[in-house]
């Protein structure tokens, strides 16, 4: 129920603000016969796709699909075994890594206070921040009283907010999150959707793994289907949910409601 | 709050620490001595070098090891006054250039020491040879220094004068502790076994045990102590000025007459013997 | 063995009297131990990390080096450095034999190849769980090292009271190049190995239970620092 009427603000809020998208596309990504495997195993299986404008992305597939693989693989953290990766025309480097931010599925902070795991992230990019800033972007993730806490003390979806807070804090133009909102309650999912709507009307390119079908359909313009590691689909997430593809994504998306 | 003190503790601790490096008994002139156990253990030092101390403000610094090591050491120049006992071993170190000139301080003996079931029989005699070689046919344990110590060599040459092949019985009966006269006479005392200690570390020694003197008052058992200026010309650092001063005041009446005062339960331990200049 | 209740008795006397000497053999025994695990630490720490977080060749072999190290013998130690500080010796210029400066040298050779292999250890551990993250914000590689040091501080603390462990305890070494002399280099194992050379175990003993207060001591405050300063600011 929560869920539903989640669902229904989301929906409303992005059609009344629209986010305006920039007029020249910045980092579009080309992906070619991207190939990556380990002596046992392919992970990724010749993976093509082309996300030339800042749409916000969901990445679906099931457990062991390869997501976050593709997605260590896009943010240079992997190399890949065959194929090209180009952002803007270059391949993943530490420069590119310093204009993305990366949201693991497990939460990895600092053993330090809440807000000094946002002061070491911001200390990198010589960006200066105010306690005041700091405070009221925390405070968009209801994290604001935990401020001055240890960050490892934490929930873990508090954990997994405040690394949301830390890759937001960043600027980034591109953000790569691994299931951020996996074991979050209702209600801080709606916090990061909107804190990922807001990003996202900034111009932020997102690239999203969930597993949530409600959530996709609240937050996705396009959904790229990845199944035992190749692309089964690409579409316009309001085609994707009405008329899936392709089988895999239909039973993805069966097995899901059924359970 | 808390952060701060510890700060401040840790940053007092480390400070304390660090100055570690400086002598905390900071006279500026001072000697270091290259001596033996014997003698420190006894606690002559104890009383004798307040007293020099006092009357010239000059520290000394006992480096107390086996005769064998302290020679060794002066001859690296790592002290400023040799002070030991094994009377070859000093000469050849003057005659190699690494000292200056010997002088004679003081003498005691050594003694035999074993424990009070005597197994070799030896009790009450006055001859060395005879007792060791006694030892050798009862093969009754004897701990030895086996460290190339003054008393080592003492010891290895009383054997050689009783035609006793030690090395033969060396892990049988015959046994090298390979450490320091205390630490052998504790083997000694656990072990039920013979031993030569000089008298002064015997009459100072606490954990006798079971042990009792049973050869004592031979001549060959006489111990000399000399006392030697560590060459200057070999080792520029050499503090030769206060060495040589150290060094008179020993031979001198005042240290003469110190030596012969140190009692330890009304026993004298050692005998005053300067002026008879050798070398 | 009458020496042990003796002991036990003799250790209390030492310590309700407050006797002076023993005060300042303790004190030389603190400030030598701490001086040295602190130089170990600045030289130990950063090079753990560093062997910790580095990948090149030949890594293995040095992993491997300083775990044996960690081994050393320390009459060896002290043999080294007898030799090195000797005025026959390459820098018996420095006049630092029989000087607490010499005792603190040894040990501090003592107790760095320990804080180093348990620091990489420690660093390690951390680091798998950090470096993907750190390769995502592109954390330069001394920012890096320096935070990890800084994360994993409350298990280095646990390090460093290894190595002040190794180095108060420690005898061979500190008799060699401190020389033992009594007011200047006496520190309370050299006064236990002194003593033990008297015969006076009973001595010997008590100044043994002192030393073992003291280190208890010593364990005592950084673990309240350690859980006091953990609870209070971060996990
Ligand atoms: N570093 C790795 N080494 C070897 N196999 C891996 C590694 N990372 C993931 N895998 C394997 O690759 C497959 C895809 O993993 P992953 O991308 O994590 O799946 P998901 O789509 O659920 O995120 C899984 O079978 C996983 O076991
Ligand atoms: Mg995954």
């Amino acid at each position: 129920m929560l869920e539903a009427s989640a669902l229904r603000a989301a929906n409303h809020r992005v059609e009344e603000a629209p986010a305006p998208l920039p007029a020249a596309e910045r980092n579009p990504l080309v992906v070619r016969g991207l190939v990556f495997e380990t002596p046992r195993q392919r992970i990724i299986d010749g993976v093509d796709l082309e996300l030339p404008d800042n749409r916000l992305t969901v990445l679906m597939g099931p457990n062991g699909a390869g997501k976050s693989v593709l997605l260590r693989l896009l943010h240079g953290l992997l190399t890949p075994s065959a194929g090209t990766i180009l952002w803007n025309g270059k391949p993943p480097d530490g420069r590119t890594r310093r204009s993305q931010a990366m949201v693991f599925q497990a939460p990895v902070l600092l053993r330090r206070s809440v807000l000094s795991n946002l002061r070491f992230a911001l200390g990198l990019r010589g960006l200066g921040c105010s306690r005041r800033e700091m405070l009221s972007l925390l405070g968009m993730l209801g994290l604001e009283p935990l401020a001055d806490r240890p960050a490892r003390l934490l929930s873990g979806g508090e954990q997994q907010r405040l690394c949301l807070a830390r890759a937001l804090a960043l600027r980034p133009e591109v953000l790569l999150l691994d299931e951020p909102c996996a074991n979050l309650d209702p209600a801080s999912v709606l916090m990061i959707e909107e804190a990922l709507m807001k990003a996202r009307a900034a111009g932020t390119k997102i690239i999203l793994v969930t597993h949530d079908l409600f959530q996709a359909r609240r937050v996705a313009e396009r959904i790229v289907f990845l199944h035992r590691g190749r692309i089964a689909e690409i579409s316009p997430a309001e085609s994707f949910f009405d008329t899936a593809g392709s089988p895999e994504a239909r039973s993805y998306m069966e097995g899901r409601i059924l359970v | 709050m808390f952060k701060k003190l510890t700060t401040a503790f840790a940053t007092l601790a480390l400070a304390w620490s660090l100055q570690a490096g400086e002598p905390s008994s900071a006279a500026d002139r001072f000697i270091i001595v290259q001596s033996t156990t014997s003698t420190q253990n006894s606690g002559l030092f104890d009383v004798l070098l307040p007293k020099f101390t006092e009357e010239t403000g000059i520290e000394v610094r006992v480096i107390a090891v086996g005769t064998g090591q302290a020679i060794k050491n002066a001859t690296n120049g790592d002290g400023d006054v040799l002070f030991v006992h094994a009377k070859p071993s000093e000469e050849k170190f003057v005659a190699d250039g690494w000292g200056v000139k010997r002088f004679d301080v003081m003498y005691n003996d050594f003694v035999i020491v074993g424990p009070k079931a005597d197994p070799a029989g030896i009790k009450g005699s006055s001859d060395a040879d005879a007792a060791l070689k006694k030892i050798a046919e009862a093969k009754a344990p004897f701990a030895s220094r086996g460290d190339d110590s003054g008393t080592h060599k003492k010891e290895l040459s009383l054997w050689k004068a009783a035609g006793v092949d030690v090395k033969a019985a060396s892990g049988d009966w015959y046994r090298e502790t390979g450490s320091g006269m205390g630490a052998t006479l504790n083997a000694a005392a656990g072990m039920g076994a013979y031993a030569l200690t000089d008298r002064a570390t015997w009459i100072s020694f606490k954990n006798k045990g079971d042990l009792a003197i049973v050869t004592e008052g031979d001549d060959q058992l006489f111990n000399q102590y000399g006392v030697i200026l560590v060459n200057p010309e070999k080792h520029a650092a050499v503090k030769a000025e206060e060495g040589q001063l150290f060094i008179d005041w020993l031979i001198g009446p005042e240290g003469q007459k110190a030596i012969a005062d140190y009692r330890i339960e009304g026993q004298q331990l050692f005998f005053p013997n300067a002026h008879k200049e050798t070398n | 063995m009458q020496d042990f209740g003796a002991a036990f008795g003799l250790a209390f006397h030492l310590l309700a009297g407050m006797d002076a000497e023993l005060v300042e053999i303790v004190g030389l025994s603190l400030r030598v131990t701490f001086a040295a695990v602190f130089v170990s630490c600045a030289i130990g720490l950063p090079l753990g990390a560093l062997l910790a977080v580095s990948r090149f060749p030949g890594r293995q072999v040095l992993v491997v080096l300083f775990n044996t190290l960690m081994g050393l013998p320390p009459v060896v130690v002290g043999l080294l450095v007898y030799m090195m500080l000797s005025n026959a010796g390459p820098l018996g210029v420095l006049r630092l034999l029989y000087t607490p400066s010499a005792m603190i040298i040894a040990q501090a050779i003592l107790v760095t190849p320990i804080i180093i292999a348990l620091s990489r250890q420690v660093i390690e551990d951390l680091n798998n769980e950090y470096s993907e993250q750190f390769r995502s914000l592109v954390v330069p590689f001394p920012r890096a090292i320096a935070a990890l040091l800084w994360d994993a501080r409350f298990t280095l603390v646990t390090v460093a009271l290894a190595g002040f462990g190794r180095a108060v305890a420690e005898v061979g070494a500190v008799i060699i190049v401190g020389g033992n002399i009594n007011h200047v280099t006496r520190v309370m194992t050299t006064a236990i190995a002194l003593e033990t050379s008297k015969g006076d175990l009973a001595l010997a003993l008590a100044l043994g239970l002192v030393l073992l207060i003291i280190a208890l001591g010593v364990n005592i405050a950084a673990q309240l620092l350690k859980s006091t300063a953990r609870r209070r600011a971060y996990a």
